[in-house]
């Protein structure tokens, strides 16, 4: 016998179900006066480092009908690739820059939205540098885990070329789904949930 | 955003998620899951910096009764109508660490099963001193607590009878942006728990298990609430042994 090899195991996912925003963007639903403001709403202020870039797109399920009822999370760093987070020991990061931004998709044609800054580069764990990239997390009803994928930018394609997450994508013509649209400020990043045009998600 | 810095961050990559514990998915049974599935397979990478950092949230962000959903909607000297509870457990990881500073959201239907949403259209009442919706952030050792009170079943359109069992949405933020959780607490004893198709797209009975909560008859106040315990556990990350730095633990 050894000993119980006693990791706990982690709390299995659930969906967020069609009535995440009464949770997460109370504001947005028409729940008042709880929370001040719908948290992740408001990414840069005037005195945040960097260019200013909009990033927006829809959530399409298989048929190709975007999705109104998902809930879309994004985590970058700021200009000068450093995280606003604990767990960055590089240096501080622009402490007038959140990092981490929250939209609902809800109007007519499924949009979200976020204003902010373009990411500097960051180091992949052996030390070469990633391209500029946005971390998505997306959550719906109809999906059980939330899903993690990455939007790189169309005018980093010297970047991208060399980057070692997008160097590990098997099936080279689906690199084109992790990156963005549209050129500089506006940036658009359509995210097909299947089928022919399906997003590569991430398991990270 | 932070104020945890008399703590050591942790750079460790997480461990991978068991993705066989975790519902997959495509779950035919939970009907929405087939056009909102991924049918190619998750690209598997060891995290990076982007991940294994995450967005951490100060107690400051707090009002005073964020984690008060008996009152936190209601009208001055009124409050929220059903089972008064006590929501209550810690937030810990899959090595057993407390994770301290963890934002905890969460979301339910009132205690007839009526959700305050225009997309709901349940004949059930909506409560007008009830909006459904907290938040807290765990302490120092990863306890975190709310009252409220116990949400209803309601029919949902799936099967032709299907209804949720009495359940709260749990969004959760861990130190870092692959700890990202959204779940459900059940109750203990409900009998539509093993039932109800959302819940049975997980196919390990103990996963399902260690998302029903038990009434913790210790912690109940006496003419007041019912308390339920509910432990979270986040996805454990390797010590800075593990990675390129020897600098112990």
């Amino acid at each position: 016998m050894v000993q119980a090899l006693d990791y706990l195991k982690e709390t299995a996912s659930q969906t967020a179900g069609p009535y995440v925003h009464i949770g997460l963007t109370p504001n947005f639903c028409g729940i008042g006066g709880v929370y001040d403001t719908d948290l992740g709403t408001t990414m840069v202020s005037e005195n945040t480092l960097g260019d200013r870039i909009t990033v927006s797109g829809r959530v399409l399920d298989g048929t190709g009908t975007p999705l109104r009822d998902a809930l879309v999370e994004i985590w970058q760093a700021d200009a000068a690739g450093l995280y606003n987070s604990p767990s960055e020991l590089r240096g501080a990061a622009d402490p007038a820059f959140s990092g981490w931004g929250r939209c609902p998709t809800g109007g007519e044609d499924g949009a979200f939205l976020f204003e902010t800054i373009k990411p500097g580069r960051v180091p992949f764990k052996d030390g070469r540098p990633m391209a500029p990239h946005i971390t998505f997390w997306i959550v719906a009803r109809g999906i059980n885990v939330g899903l993690h994928t990455r939007m790189y930018f169309p005018d980093e394609a010297e970047a991208n070329a060399a980057d070692p997450l997008l160097l590990r994508v098997e099936h080279r013509h689906r690199i084109a789904t992790l990156v963005a649209t549209g050129s500089a400020p506006n940036y658009i990043f359509d995210i097909h949930l299947q089928g022919e045009k399906e997003t590569v998600f991430l398991d990270i | 955003m932070s104020d945890r810095a008399n703590q050591k961050p942790e750079t460790g990559a997480f461990f991978p998620r068991d993705r066989n514990w975790h519902a997959p998915a495509l779950t035919p049974g939970y009907k929405t899951s087939v056009l909102r599935s991924p049918q190619k397979a998750l690209l598997s990478l060891d995290g990076t910096i982007s991940e294994i950092t995450g967005p951490v949230f100060g107690h400051s962000m707090l009002g005073e009764l964020d984690n008060d959903l008996i009152h936190n909607f209601a009208k001055p000297g009124e409050s929220a109508i059903g089972e008064r509870i006590i929501v209550h457990g810690r937030v810990l990881d899959e090595r057993g660490r407390a994770v301290s500073g963890a934002l905890l959201e969460f979301w339910q239907a009132n205690a007839g099963g009526r959700y305050r949403h225009k997309k709901e259209s349940y004949l059930a009442a909506l409560d007008p001193n009830f909006g459904g919706c907290g938040r807290t952030i765990t302490d120092g050792e990863g306890f975190y607590s709310f009252r409220t009170i116990k949400p209803g079943p309601y029919p949902w359109p799936n099967g032709v009878n299907d209804w949720r069992p009495a359940h709260i949405h749990f969004s959760v933020f861990g130190h870092g942006f692959a700890q990202r959780l959204i779940t459900q607490m059940y109750f203990e004893g409900d009998p539509m728990i093993w039932k109800c198709p959302i819940v049975n797209t997980i196919a390990d009975r103990r996963a399902i298990e260690q998302l029903i909560a038990p009434l913790d008859w210790a912690n109940t106040i006496p003419m007041d609430a019912r308390a339920y315990k509910f432990d979270i556990i986040l996805r454990g990350r390797r010590s800075t042994l593990f990675e390129n730095r020897i600098e112990g633990n």
